[in-house]
């Protein structure tokens, strides 16, 4: 499994690409796997006002319905909206092509909760 | 948790291992939709141990059976086998089932994992209630593994290890035979709408079976396929699952079932209540519906007219043939019959649904 080096990860088993005061996230691929499968994506608006820890979207693979959480506080700026098209994007690129929102941060103090690739990988092996 | 003695064998295979009806099985292995489609365009090896295996048998098996399911159990010869249920006095279903008649006086009935213990109960009682004395009711499910090959490639993966002439052998009829060196019962069966076998064999026997069809089917396409798959193919076949499509709440006139229920047989467990819901009209129906719209269906989302629940759904899922999102869904009768647009309430939207005549591929 792949855990690039330039991203920050969380929890919620989610990835966030962060450039000045934008981050760009979407699930990781521990995430995917462990959904198999994905079928169905529903993303937030652009202008939408995104809370930490309240709900983005929803990913759903054959078996079982699953929310993803917003990781940080902010306004969606972009949403990938080729993925609704092809959601099986976060099977095969869960870090490129099945990115899922770019939201612009209402605190950049928030980064600070968030595990780097070593920790988000011992965060799993102890789960 | 049980495990089938094929425990090992999904677990070396990488499979993901899930609880299901008291059972350790296998998921999915290399994923839902490639095994899904692997049984639709080659071959897939189902592990389903799992299932009972009930054995009625002497001079009134025939007669209890009669009594006891909702089909006509005089319509079956030696090596033919049958889908029927169970019934409560209610017209509720205890469980569906394939009877297999070996002899007049020799059956297996084939359950679901789940409800074995509770069907054997249910034909025990039946049993003790009633004048049927001449019989034997052994649970043998402990003794029998089963495998199921699905798809189109299974015919000649199963012939090359086996004597048994495949091509005689019709649809919902079954041989004794040996399979890889193991005397196995070969039925031309299954649960996902493609031409397949059901292979019940000696526990001991199961993983020999196993690797000699991976092995010979591996060339041909044959993946090992999970319970995963097997929910997609039975419901893009609209197969019933017990749980869902029936249950003791549903009468199998509801569940699409009246072809299995010969309300003109003469008397059985159920057959009173059933003519009863009949003459007075039943209220509702299991229909097809497929989205219109993206989302994926899932059971208990409820079917809305006009703003109103006429129903919910029994069985749903995206259907990895059709890339669309199909249900099974128990709607009031008007509404199954009628033509009002309708949709399935999918968290906070209403996503459009046609009405499809099953099967849906």
């Amino acid at each position: 499994m792949d855990f690039p080096d330039e991203l920050k990860y969380t929890e919620e088993h989610e990835w966030v690409l962060i450039e000045n005061d934008v981050v760009t996230v979407g699930i990781t691929d521990f995430a995917q796997d462990q959904l198999g499968d994905v079928v169905f994506v529903e993303l937030p608006e652009t202008g939408d006002q995104l809370e930490t820890g309240k709900p983005l979207g929803v990913v759903e693979s054959v078996k079982a319905v699953s929310d993803v959480y917003a990781p940080l506080s902010g306004e969606v700026v972009e949403v990938n909206n080729d993925l609704p098209d092809e959601p099986e994007m976060l099977n095969t690129s869960p870090y490129e092509d099945g990115w899922m929102v770019k939201i612009k941060l209402a605190d950049v103090g928030e980064l600070e909760g968030l595990m780097d690739a070593s920790g988000y990988q011992e965060f799993i092996e102890q789960d | 948790m049980k495990k089938t003695v094929l425990n090992q064998v999904h677990h070396q295979a990488g499979a993901r291992m899930v609880e299901f009806g008291g059972w350790e099985m296998p998921v999915q292995y290399a994923g839902v939709i490639a095994e899904h489609m692997a049984v639709r365009e080659a071959a897939g090896l189902f592990d389903v141990s799992h299932m009972g295996e009930i054995e009625v048998s002497g001079p009134q098996a025939f007669d209890f059976l009669q009594y006891a399911t909702t089909n006509d159990v005089a319509a079956l010869v030696d090596g033919q086998v049958q889908y029927t249920a169970l019934c409560y006095p209610t017209g509720g279903v205890v469980d569906d089932l394939t009877l297999y008649r070996f002899a007049a006086d020799d059956y297996l009935l084939c359950v679901n994992a789940a409800n074995t213990d509770k069907d054997f109960e249910w034909l025990q009682k039946l049993l003790n209630e009633s004048d049927f004395i001449d019989l034997k009711l052994i649970n043998r499910s402990d003794e029998y593994a089963q495998l199921a090959l699905q798809g189109p490639q299974a015919e000649k993966i199963l012939a090359g290890l086996t004597q048994t002439d495949l091509s005689a052998l019709k649809y919902y009829c079954f041989a004794k035979g040996e399979v890889a060196g193991v005397a196995t019962i070969i039925s031309r069966t299954g649960y996902t709408g493609e031409d397949g076998f059901e292979l019940y064999c000696p526990a001991g026997g199961g993983v020999q079976i196993w690797q000699a069809l991976m092995q010979a089917g591996e060339p041909l396409g044959l993946v090992p396929t999970g319970l995963g798959a097997r929910d997609t193919l039975r419901l893009e076949k609209a197969y019933a699952l017990y749980g869902h499509e029936i249950t003791a709440d549903i009468l199998p006139l509801e569940a699409r079932l009246a072809w299995i229920t010969k309300l003109k047989k003469g008397e059985f467990v159920g057959s009173q209540a059933l003519l009863e819901a009949k003459a007075a009209g039943l209220k509702r129906k299991l229909i097809g519906l497929q989205l219109t719209e993206s989302g994926v269906p899932r059971e208990n989302y409820p079917v809305l007219c006009d703003g109103r629940e006429v129903g919910y759904v029994t069985s749903g899922t995206m259907s990895p043939c059709l890339k669309k999102g199909i249900a099974l869904a128990l709607v009031e009768s008007e509404i199954a019959d009628g033509e009002q647009a309708l949709q399935i309430g999918i968290r906070k939207r209403q996503v459009a649904a046609e009405r499809v005549k099953p099967p849906f591929v």
